[in-house]
């Protein structure tokens, strides 16, 4: 696309628009080795997002000193903010990098992997713990079989509200990236409670709620919550973790009581 | 893994077709391997919002399946096979039934039953809903339960692994498949007795269209090109308005309009003031001047058109493909309230406040109805290899209703289950393990990789990307001529060409982003040739599909599948009656008879004089027809003994396109 063209684009360019973007990028190569800056210009187009400038770096990647380098590698899916999946730090910030626009971005914009997931390549992370959270936790609801049995039971519509809520965690990992108490395992994590609180309030649901409250019971479990609320702060996706790790809790707390006694 | 009888079954794609799929085989007690390019979570069934049709009738309307049947198949402008779209209609008040008690918040009446959406252009309230986020939703409950059956060590996901060739037997039967690792590159085959494909559309050969990135059709190219058919390639849909942006398109809402939204263009070409500098009298209402009557509110396929003319012809905003829609001398309090949650998507990613700003729109490439082509159990025409979802043609015919593609995703993930199952029990398997076939093809996949890593060119693979993308979106998209089809062949041979000597920029092959691409880059394009060569031979307009120079249905001629099979060289097509055996064809005409909350808007838009559907090209007074009233239209459509009128033509040929437009005008909204 030649400049002339963008120009045209974009009737609305702010006189005081920058004329390039410059980006730093924080790379490695492959797991293990030496992470380092490279800092890449583009020029300046309203309405870019990250991706896209990531996109225009990975088409000819030469750094900002005219040394080429390789492509910048990251995730990215449905560029609308509901899969998750292109979650990076920006300007120390964790967020989507789809919903990143340029021109609300302080330059130069720094660009890191998340920091609480291994480091695959350059912004790419697995994030595979957080499904391993989710295997752990039973988050489904434990139905008979899906063959036709009819319709499920009926709702009141404040608790579907509430639950649409919880239903909403993409598992992009912003939660955990913020939490201090979440470091490799040591912490299960909001992402995983508010999955629990999501399934127990579910009528059937709540026939196995202890399968998933025994989950979350041990040292790494609710109670290693040391309730700094960063979690909600950062979650993009509005959920109330900080009320479902509450409830989780209560209903913890009642478990393990009730438990006891039993025994 | 612990299998009851040793069946293993393949499922490429974990969106909504393929977790339904991998659900049912594992209950039956058989193993899936399940591959997917990203994790299944995040598949692109996330982005569908709008709703989930079933005739479930809660409303005391009298809908039934046969209601959603009936209008499935005309909205689908009688191109699709009949049956399954009956049995799937059928089984919809079912499938949502499930997706409720696997703890789907689908929202509630206030008995606490299920709540259902009428959607435009039907008198049924038919779709179920979960917030404005119910494909996110649905995709969460079978991910939940197949995650279950991953605990119970039924099946074994394979994530962030693409699937590149089916594995194919000296008897073209499909014994497993390879796919490769986007970390390590590594190319490994899958033995497997049956392969689902469930690998969603196409949209990336479009360039930039609403999809999500991994939607490329590449899984489904490589099928194609080892001897599946593929079917209906040509039938595209394109929304009327989504939001340009440099990385993709996201939808807007049609309730923009409906809000008093209006669509202009600076009057002068390549005018490149601000909106906001460019007088009143230097506007072009293009459509309000075109449809005195019905001004912006003209119903979507013309919306589409014209919008999609105007820029052709040079007077988009600046001269690129943008087009205003102008919310700004609407009352900020009232766009608030009647518009909140799709102004704030605008905001999100335009960074520009619609209500001060004009939002710039343009048309947007948002679903593919043709596929694979499969039976009525989902099979392909290679043994041993199934298809579901949006991958497979079978329901949509010419044109996809809103809220259709989600029940139809689990649907055919439902019926392929099954049917591969059923497969897998009675094939023959011995001598297959232990034959060469399997290194074969990874040897034969290696060497595509290591000549694409060996190479170096001077051409730029993402520029070529680019390049068929505006091909393929100017030309084979929202109104159609043979010349620039031809042309648009031409091209796409020149880029395959072109694709010869391309070099993979990245020396860091570790998680690469550049070999991929460069292999989907190829498939990308060998089925781009099918849809444009598709399109080129189909002389009739029929749903999606529009020429100019061919305005009418004509079904005597083209109530056909069209069925493309690859060469060796490119597509060669060929066509297949459809099974119209249950609703006979007729016109389509919204205005009479049942559907009396279209024959309202075809009253207006009668009113307004719309002519037959013809494109920007149209002149919409009665008297000033540019096109002689067409008798082969009306022959074809006596069949059904209605007085056929030029005029009714444009009518029935828009309630339709509202009818398709349904999911996206009740998706983004609905947080309202
Ligand atoms: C913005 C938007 C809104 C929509 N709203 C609605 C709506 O409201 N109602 C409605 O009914 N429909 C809607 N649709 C359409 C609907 O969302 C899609 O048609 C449907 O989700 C497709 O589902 P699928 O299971 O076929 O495939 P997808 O969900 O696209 O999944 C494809 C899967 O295949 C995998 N894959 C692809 N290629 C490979 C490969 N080579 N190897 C391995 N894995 C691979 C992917 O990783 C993914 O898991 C909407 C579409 C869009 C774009
Ligand atoms: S409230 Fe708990 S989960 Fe949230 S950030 Fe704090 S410690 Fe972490
Ligand atoms: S809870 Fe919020 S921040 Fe955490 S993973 Fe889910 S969506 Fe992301
Ligand atoms: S790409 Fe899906 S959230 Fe950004």
């Amino acid at each position: 696309m030649s400049t002339q063209e963008q120009s045209l684009t974009e009737p609305q360019v702010r006189s005081d628009a920058p004329k390039s973007v410059v980006i730093r990028i924080r790379r490695r190569d492959k797991p293990g080795a030496e992470q380092r800056w490279e800092e890449f210009e583009i020029p300046y187009r309203p309405n870019l997002n990250i991706i896209s400038c990531l996109m225009e770096i990975r088409k000819n990647p030469v750094t900002r000193e005219g040394k080429p380098t390789t492509p910048p590698a990251w995730d990215m899916n449905c560029l609308e903010q509901v899969c998750g999946i292109c979650t990076m730090v920006i300007n120390g910030r964790v967020r989507q990098s789809c919903s990143a626009l340029v021109d609300q971005l302080d330059q130069p914009i720094t660009l890191e992997p998340m920091t609480k997931f291994p480091n695959v390549r350059d912004l790419i992370v697995d994030r595979s713990r957080m499904f391993e959270h989710l295997r752990r936790v039973h988050a489904w609801i434990e139905i008979d079989g899906s063959y036709d049995l009819g319709p499920g039971p009926r709702m009141d519509q404040e608790d579907v509200a509430e639950r649409y809520a919880y239903s909403r965690c993409m598992t992009c990992g912003c939660c955990l990236e913020a939490c201090p108490q979440y470091y490799e395992d040591q912490y299960i994590g909001p992402q995983a409670i508010a999955q629990v609180r999501l399934m127990n309030m579910h009528p059937s649901g709540k026939m196995t709620r202890d399968e998933r409250l025994e989950a979350i019971m041990g040292d790494d479990g609710i109670t290693a919550c040391g309730n700094a609320q960063n979690c909600v702060k950062v979650c993009p996706m509005s959920i109330p973790l900080t009320k479902a790790i509450y409830e989780e809790n209560r209903e913890t707390v009642v478990h393990g009581l009730f438990g006891w006694l039993k025994w | 893994m612990a299998t009851t009888n040793g069946i293993r079954i393949a499922i490429v794609g974990g969106g909504l077709a393929g977790l339904a799929a991998a659900m049912k085989i594992a209950e039956e007690g058989h193993a899936v391997d399940l591959f997917s390019v990203v994790p299944v979570k995040r598949s692109h069934s996330v982005c569908a919002q709008g709703g989930i049709n079933g005739a479930v009738n809660t409303k005391g309307e009298g809908d039934s399946p046969w209601k959603h049947f009936d209008d499935t198949v005309y909205g689908g402008d009688f191109l699709a096979n009949q049956p399954p779209v009956k049995a799937m209609c059928e089984m919809a008040p079912s499938i949502i039934y499930l997706f409720d008690r696997m703890g789907v918040p689908f929202s509630r009446t206030t008995e606490g039953l299920l709540d259902f959406r009428r959607f435009g252009g039907t008198l049924h309230h038919r779709a179920a809903f979960a917030g404005a986020s119910t494909g996110q939703q649905l995709l969460y409950a079978l991910d939940e339960q197949v995650r279950r059956h991953e605990v119970g060590g039924k099946v074994k996901k394979y994530e962030g692994w693409e699937m590149m060739s089916l594995v194919l037997d000296d008897h073209q039967v499909a014994r497993g498949l390879v796919a490769m690792n986007l970390q390590t590159l590594e190319l490994k085959a899958f033995p497997a007795d049956a392969v689902i494909i469930a690998t969603g559309g196409p949209g990336l050969i479009f360039g930039k269209s609403t999809n999500s990135m991994v939607c490329t059709g590449s899984a489904v190219s490589a099928c194609y090109q080892q001897g599946a058919r593929y079917a209906n390639g040509e039938f595209i849909q394109v929304h009327p308005t989504s939001i340009p942006g440099e990385d993709k398109l996201r939808l807007m809402s049609e309730s923009a309009r409906g809000e008093g939204g209006r669509v202009w263009v600076p009057k002068e070409k390549g005018d490149t003031r601000p909106a906001s500098s460019i007088p009143e009298s230097e506007r072009w209402y293009f459509l309000e001047e075109k449809y005195p009557a019905y001004g912006n509110l003209v119903p979507r396929d013309i919306a589409t058109r014209e919008i999609f003319q105007v820029c052709m012809d040079g007077y988009g905003i600046g001269g690129q493909n943008q087009v205003y829609l102008d919310l700004t001398h609407i009352p900020a309090e009232t766009l608030d309230k009647k518009l909140g949650a799709i102004l704030e998507i605008y905001e999100m990613f335009v960074g520009d406040d619609p209500r001060h700003v004009p939002m710039r729109i343009f048309p947007g490439v948002h679903y593919s109805m043709g596929g694979l082509w499969v039976d009525y159990n989902q099979r392909t025409n290679i043994p041993g290899l199934l298809a579901a979802g949006e991958c497979d043609y079978s329901i949509h015919g010419a044109n996809r209703l809103g809220a259709n593609s989600l029940v139809s995703c689990v649907y055919g993930g439902f019926i392929a289950a099954p049917a591969a199952i059923e497969y897998a029990k009675n094939i023959e398997r011995n001598g297959v393990d232990g034959s060469g076939i399997y290194d074969e093809e990874v040897g034969r996949q290696q060497e595509i990789n290591d000549q694409l890593i060996r190479q170096s060119g001077t051409e730029n693979q993402y520029k070529i990307h680019e390049e068929m993308g505006k091909w393929m979106t100017d030309n084979v998209t929202v109104v159609r001529y043979n010349d620039r089809l031809k042309e648009t062949d031409d091209k796409l041979l020149e880029l395959i060409d072109r694709y010869g000597h391309i070099s993979i920029n990245d020396s860091n092959l570790w998680a690469t982003h550049a070999l991929p691409h460069a292999r989907q880059l190829f498939n990308m394009l060998q089925l781009a040739r099918v849809i444009t060569l598709g399109a080129l031979n189909r002389n009739e307009s029929r749903g999606a599909h529009y020429k100019p120079d061919f305005p009418n249905r004509d079904d005597e001629n083209w109530m056909k599948t069209t069925i493309a099979e690859y060469s060796g060289e490119g597509p060669v097509l060929s066509y297949e009656s459809v099974d119209v055996s249950l609703i006979e064809p007729r016109k389509r005409d919204y205005s009479k008879g049942k559907k009396q909350d279209a024959a309202k808007a075809s009253a207006s838009a009668n009113a307004s004089g719309l002519p037959p559907k013809e494109g920007a090209a149209q002149v919409p007074t009665e008297d000033s027809e540019t096109k002689p009233r067409d008798l082969t239209g009306a022959a074809v459509w006596d069949q059904n003994k209605e007085e056929v009128r030029d005029v009714m033509h444009g009518q029935t040929e828009t309630r339709r396109e509202q009818d398709k437009s349904i999911e996206d005008a009740g998706g983004k909204s609905d947080k309202l």
